[in-house]
């Protein structure tokens, strides 16, 4: 019972791996950009809209009125990376459905992979906004003694994001595969509905949960 | 009893217990909070967006703690390293 996409090894040469998981991930990334780049060929500002290019307005949209609901003034700026993360963890887990497809976020090379972009981007996006000392000097808050907490509290973080992303990915692959083998004919389907579910949860958590931890890093304290 | 017999007794009685222990209180938090958000949201319909999402977000994280069991439950029944370790070393015997 494979516990996780990385087991499935397609080609090996030394150390470079070419496993289910890197394939998995350059065929979404693929399918998703050229996806868009032809949706967005031709845009329109009036008139009639093509029906896949209002739906792209939509997404883009509704990410845009979230980040700035959670307390980012300028969410363009923000946009791309928050946005990313959201559409690349909701699509590997929706495209689920799929025969034969494993997600990439069930394993946690790519959720670690993920969460330390998100790490990296909060600590960024921090010294844009504050500059470096000011950044740094935000870890001496509220007082100095509060450093190795704060230190330890930003490395938590990282870990409980990859780590919820792995878990809840991996358990409902293995539960449906669990359950192929015990009753086989229902309940495997209502297992995967569950899946599609939690996948796009976990995907929403995701994204407002970087976008909250960049707010944090961003925003201007008054002194 | 060997060595390989009590690693298997140990790993299996561990997975059992992590995850029924492991889910009793976040199960309990989560309950909370959600009448908490029900209530507040009888008080104050036109909040509903913030607080469904805050709500959502709260048990995001209550439900991490729960998925933290089950990973090390999972790990300690299909990716267990000492289970693994003492394997190798009978089947090399």
């Amino acid at each position: 019972m494979r516990i996780s996409p990385d087991e499935l090894v397609f080609w090996r040469w030394g150390y470079v791996v070419l496993n289910s998981t890197i394939v998995t991930t350059w065929a979404l990334m693929l399918v998703m950009t050229v996806g868009a780049k032809l949706i967005t060929r031709k845009l329109k500002t009036e008139g009639d809209i093509s029906r896949r290019q209002g739906f792209l307005e939509i997404v883009v949209t509704t990410i845009r009125m979230q980040i700035k609901e959670v307390g980012l003034q300028h969410p363009e700026k923000h946009l791309g990376f928050i946005g990313t993360l959201f559409l690349f963890i909701a699509v590997s887990n929706l495209c689920a459905i799929l025969p034969w497809y494993e997600p990439p976020t069930g394993s946690l090379s790519t959720t670690s992979a993920l969460a330390i972009a998100v790490f990296v981007a909060v600590l960024l996006f921090g010294v844009e906004e504050q500059g470096l000392g000011g950044y740094l000097r935000s870890y001496l808050k509220p007082t100095f003694i509060m450093l190795p907490f704060n230190v330890i509290s930003e490395l938590s973080r990282t870990f409980a994001l990859a780590i919820r992303l792995f878990g809840n990915i991996m358990s409902g692959t293995l539960i449906v595969g669990i359950l192929l083998t015990i009753a086989p004919l229902f309940f495997p389907i209502f297992m995967n509905l569950l899946g599609l579910l939690t996948g796009m949860v976990q995907a929403y958590i995701f994204s407002i949960l970087a976008t909250v931890y960049i707010a944090a890093a961003t925003r201007t304290r008054e002194t | 009893m060997d060595s390989m017999t009590l690693i298997a007794i140990v790993s299996i009685i561990t997975t059992g217990v992590t995850i029924a222990v492991g889910s009793i209180a976040p199960a309990l938090g989560e309950g909370r909070a959600v009448s908490t958000a029900l209530s507040s949201l009888a008080q104050q319909p036109d909040a509903a967006t913030t607080i469904t999402r805050t709500l959502f977000v709260g048990l995001a994280m209550i439900e991490s703690i729960a998925i933290y069991c089950l990973v090390i439950s999972m790990i300690l029944i299909f990716a267990n390293p000492f289970w693994n370790h003492v394997i190798s070393q009978a089947a090399g015997k």
